[in-house]
Parts: structure tokens; sequence; C-alpha cells
């Protein structure tokens, strides 16, 4: 099935493919070509913010399509997105080579500071850039795949499901907090220098960083809408509205639900990877349970089942709340309580519902 | 009275779709034997044995809670039984699949409330119960082939809703429903249809349409029938069995059960 086949019934899609290639046009020639003193200049700054919301949507592409598409309600996504960012951050590490605080081009800085002697066997590999990239993809792939085959394979749905996925990422931040795991304890990975072998404070290196978040959220939505419009993405409409039936007409759900699963975990890992090097920091607060909660209301208030929603959710929350935090710091976790059951009482459907109610309005 | 154009899945079957070896030379296609199914201490089938002959069209009647349900649930793999046999022909021990093993295998069941899909349309419900290689990867690159495009038309033309083929299944009528159900039945090309109340909530004609159906798949299908409207058994009965009380009371002719004196006596009160 070619692009332009695929894209055909998705309007919305090819308006949203065609603006977030613009945006990536714009914002890297705003920052590359016009000069700084000019009012037309977007400072790195800005792009790496920039950077950071396009990883987001693809997070919440991922959410969308396990919750939106099969409804499974994960609200551990987040340790997906945390380990594909640890993957890419343990490469950077090994990249610092002896430019540490401690000279020691054989260990990163805080395995100096805790004594020990040599690199730990997980770590192996992360010299170079292709195994790191392949972690990133395979360690939170292997995760989903574990944890499904377990959790479909007994029939644990709907709550159960949802707060064992909630105790999955808690799990994760409590583990990585701890210094003998050997990822740094509540410090996380930071102080990165270079990817390969690019400097990682060049307004060059940042744009193509923020160009690859584009590419990647651009790809994760055409490889997404080519599942969900497949007949596999009717099957899982199908599990999502009547599991059992679906059984009965000879389908493995649980299969079905696995693959969705893994493949919507390995697009968070990938997320987390190209976030990691724009935050420049990878820590395990990013497992934390509130992060997993946060991305579900994301795909809520754009609205879930449509991806397009998910990406528009995440872009605009995540907007709020660069500008409330600022403002307001201590009412931002209030102000998105309110909006999560706001969301839910008023326009279940989210903002692609609404959007869609004021179009069908407009047309009698 | 119109005729009905059947979807023939005996023709249909070069679809390249292996299903494990169906072997029917000793007559029935469906063992039950001896199968015994408590919850909680009540016996909702006790010590029941059943056979279906391969092509047979055969009613099943019985008082609330005789365990029709609970029957055809252990056949389709959603409760497993205490004790007793289940066989599938000669050779395939239905106790040892899952549900969507014995589906496809050859097994397909009705409801007894109408479950169809009901955020897809009609014809999306028609081509997920399609038979085909229902595995997750075949699935998601599957395409319709004309053939399976022309086995849908001509199933949307046997249930009469080939109109409302973009129409979301949810927005059907409740009589529509059962014939969008009915309709994904025959989409799986079933060796040995199951069917729990089919003409609940229908009209005087769409039963009678019913009816037609359910005869002119017997034959080439086998089918069990499980109703209790008594005037639609007697329009299509061949053979009825009574169960009583997780066991059948007896087997005959729609007359010889009628007038069987225990029969009267369960369905009347002593």
């Amino acid at each position: 099935m070619g692009i332009g086949n695929l894209l055909a019934r998705d309007r919305v899609g090819k308006t949203f493919l065609t603006l977030l290639a613009l945006f990536a046009v714009v914002v890297s020639t705003l920052n590359l070509l016009v000069p700084e003193a000019s009012a037309f200049h977007v400072s790195t700054f800005t792009v790496t913010v920039a950077g950071k919301y396009l990883c987001y949507a693809l997070l919440a592409l991922a959410v969308d399509l396990v919750w939106g598409y099969c409804g499974i309600l994960s609200l551990g996504h987040g340790a997906f997105f945390a380990l594909g960012g640890y993957a890419m951050g343990m490469y950077m590490m090994r990249q610092i080579g002896e430019r540490g605080v401690y000279g020691n081009a054989l260990l990163p800085d805080f395995m100096v500071f805790l004594n020990w002697k040599e690199l730990p066997w997980y770590w192996l590999g992360f010299d170079h850039f292709w195994f790191a990239s392949l972690m990133v993809l395979l360690v939170p792939g292997l995760l989903a795949c574990l944890f499904g085959w377990l959790a479909f394979r007994s029939r644990v749905t709907g709550v159960y499901l949802s707060i064992i996925t909630q105790a999955l990422t808690y799990a994760f931040m409590l583990a990585f907090f701890r210094n003998e795991m050997g990822f740094g304890g509540n410090n996380g990975l930071t102080d990165f220098k270079d990817i390969l072998g690019f400097n990682l404070q060049k307004d060059g290196t940042r744009v193509a960083i923020f160009l690859l978040s584009a590419l990647f959220l651009g790809l994760g939505y055409i490889t997404s809408r080519f599942v969900v419009e497949s007949k596999m993405g009717r099957v899982v409409t199908a599990v999502r509205d009547a599991e059992s039936r679906t059984r009965f007409i000879g389908y493995k759900v649980e299969h079905f639900k696995l693959w969705i699963f893994v493949f919507s975990a390995v697009l968070a890992g990938i997320a987390g990877a190209l976030y990691v090097p724009q935050v420049g920091i990878i820590n395990p607060s990013e497992f934390s349970p509130l992060n997993s909660l946060e991305l579900v209301i994301w795909v809520a208030v754009g609205g879930r089942g449509t991806l397009y929603g998910a990406v528009l959710g995440a872009i605009l929350v995540n907007y709020a709340k660069t500008i409330f935090t600022g403002i307001l710091p201590e009412v931002w976790l209030f102000a998105l309580g309110g909006l999560f059951v706001a969301v839910t009482l008023f326009m279940p459907d989210g903002l692609v519902g609404v959007a869609r109610r004021l179009r069908l309005g407009g047309v009698r | 009275m119109s005729t009905v154009r059947i979807h023939d899945p005996v023709t249909d079957e070069n679809d390249g779709v292996a299903s494990p070896e169906l072997d029917t030379a000793h007559g029935p296609i469906l063992y039950l034997e001896d199968v015994t199914v408590s919850f909680d201490g009540f016996r909702a089938l006790n010590v029941l044995s059943l056979y279906i002959d391969d092509g047979e069209l055969r009613c099943i009647i019985g008082p609330n809670g005789a365990g029709k349900t609970t029957m055809m649930d252990v056949i389709t793999g959603k409760t497993r039984p205490d004790a007793g046999t289940v066989f599938f022909g000669q050779t395939i021990d239905l106790l040892k699949l899952d549900e969507p093993s014995i589906a496809q295998a050859g097994i397909g069941r009705k409801f007894q409330k109408p479950s169809v899909f009901e955020q897809l349309t009609v014809f999306e419900n028609l081509e997920l119960a399609m038979h085909t290689d229902k595995r997750v990867w075949p699935t998601l690159f599957a395409r319709l082939n004309s053939t399976q495009r022309d086995d849908i038309e001509i199933v949307m033309e046997t249930i009469g809703l080939t109109a409302q083929r973009q129409e979301r299944a949810g927005s059907l009528s409740h009589g529509q429903k059962q014939w969008l159900e009915i309709g994904m039945l025959l989409m799986q090309k079933p060796k040995l249809l199951l069917v729990d109340e089919p003409v609940a909530g229908m009209t005087h004609q769409e039963t009678e349409r019913t009816a037609e159906l359910l005869l002119s798949l017997a034959g080439k299908h086998s089918v069990v029938v499980v109703e209790h409207d008594m005037e639609f058994v007697r329009s299509i009965a061949r053979k009825v069995t009574v169960l009583h009380e997780g066991s059948v009371l007896t087997e005959g002719t729609m007359d010889e059960v009628q007038n069987h004196p225990r029969v009267i006596e369960v369905y009347l009160g002593d």
C-alpha cells in the first residue's frame, strides 16, 4: 500500500503531516539562517523545546494505539519511554570518555565515585551507536513482550491491568534510584558531550535532533495509520469493544494485544531516545507514575482513537504546562487534574470530538 | 416466499486455509460423552451425552436452567467441564483447544444476545468473521481478493443487508443485528453451526426466512439450534433433544417428544 493510498482517506492526517514538515523546515531555517539580532530568529532553546514536544507527541501516539484502538489503558508507558532514553543516555555517557570530572576513560563519573573498578557487563556495547540504537528498540520491546505475554495470557484486563502497569513503572523508578543498579542512581545520566562526534551544545546538532524528532513523529504516524487502517486495526477495535466475541470468530486475542503493545512500547522507546539528547539528562523521575498518568491525559484531551488527537493533546497540554509552570507552578497539578475531569465529563471524545461536532453543526 | 441465495462453503473450500483435519467417517460430527459442569455445587451439566450426526439439523429444547447455553459454552471452549470428553469428528479433542482454535477448526456460534461489533460497519463485521488466516502478521498485511469480496457480497445479499453495508452495526435494528450475526457465522464457513435462540425478537417474516436459511444449510453443515419458540422448532426440526437438569431427557421427532409423559411433566410442572 503506497503512502498516498494510505492517506487518501485521512485528510486530517495529510494536513498534520504537511504542517509538521512545514514547521520543521521553518523552525530550523529561522534558527540557522536568520541572524540572532533579527526579530525572526528562533533561539536554539526554543528549537529544543519544540523538539521535546515532538517526542512527547510520538509518545502520545504510542499510548493512543494501545488505549484508543485496543482498549488497553496502560498507565506505565512512561517506563518504555524512559528505557529508550536510558539506552541512548548510556551511549552518550560512554562518549564522554576522559572528559569527565575524574578524567577516567574507562568508567563514567558516577562509577568512579562509587569506587567501581570495571564496567558492569550490561554497559558493554554501549560505546557503539548502532548497539545503543538497537537497545532503544529491543529493551522496551522485550519488556513489553514479557509483561504483555504474562498479563494478556492470564486475561488480566481493565482496571487490574492499568494498576499493574502503574506498578511496573513504579518498580522501575525504585530500582533505578538505587546506586547499585549502575545507572547513576537518583542523579541519572547527564553531562553529555556529544553524539556521533557532533557537539551537543552546537546549534547544528540541536537542529538536527529536532529534525529527526519531526521525522520520527511523521514516520510513527504513518506506520501507526497503516496499522489501524489494516485488518489488524479492525481486529483490535473488535477486541476493545467485545473481546470474547473476537475469540469466538477465531482470533487469538492475546497475540493481537501483545503485538500492538510491543509495537507501541518500541515507539515510546524511540521517543525517549530522541528526548534525552535534547533535554541533556535522564533520571529515575522519568519512571514516576505521575508521568505515565500525564500521557493518558494528553491523549484524552486531544481525543483518543484518532492518532492526530493524541499528537494535538500532547503538544497543547505541554505548551500549557510550560506557560503555567512559569507563572503559577504550584497550581499546575491541580489544573491538570481539573482538565482531566472536565474532559471526561464534557468532551469524552476530546478536542477532536468537539471539532467534529462543530463541523457537523456547520454543515446543517 | 423468496428464495434465499446461500453461500456455499462446501464448494468454496479452495481458499488455501488449512484447518485441522475433520474425520467424520463414522457418522457423528460432534460427540459429548459424560460431560459434567458444576458451578458452586450446582450441576449445570450432569453426565450429559449427546451425538450430532454429520449434516444433521438438531433442535435442543428444555426449560430455563436445563443447561443448553452451558452445553454450547463447553463445545466452544468458553467453559471447561469437570469431567467428560468432547470430540469434533473422530480426532479433534475440543477440550484441548482454546476458543479461537475451536472456531478455526470449524465450529461457529451465534449467541443468544446479538453480539456484533457495534463500532464497525456491516461489511467490516463480515470481513472480520471471514474464514481466512487469522494469525497476527497475515492479518496486518491482509488485502481482500475478489473471491473474498464476492463472498461478502453474497452473504450480505443472503442476510438482506446489502444496502446497509457501510452502516455501523450499532445502528441496526435488533432483527438486523441477528441477521448480521448469522451472516458472520456463514462467513466463517463452519462445519458445525451452534445457533442460540436465532429468532428471539424477530418478526414473523424474519422468523420464516431464518427457518428457510437454517433448513437450506443442513445437509452440507451440521446445525444445532437452541430455541424456546416451539412453533419455530416444529417448523424446522427433524430431531429434537430435550434437556432437563443438565442431561438428556429424551430425543425424537417433535410429536414423539411432545407426547412424552416426562416432557409434559417437566414443562407443565407436577
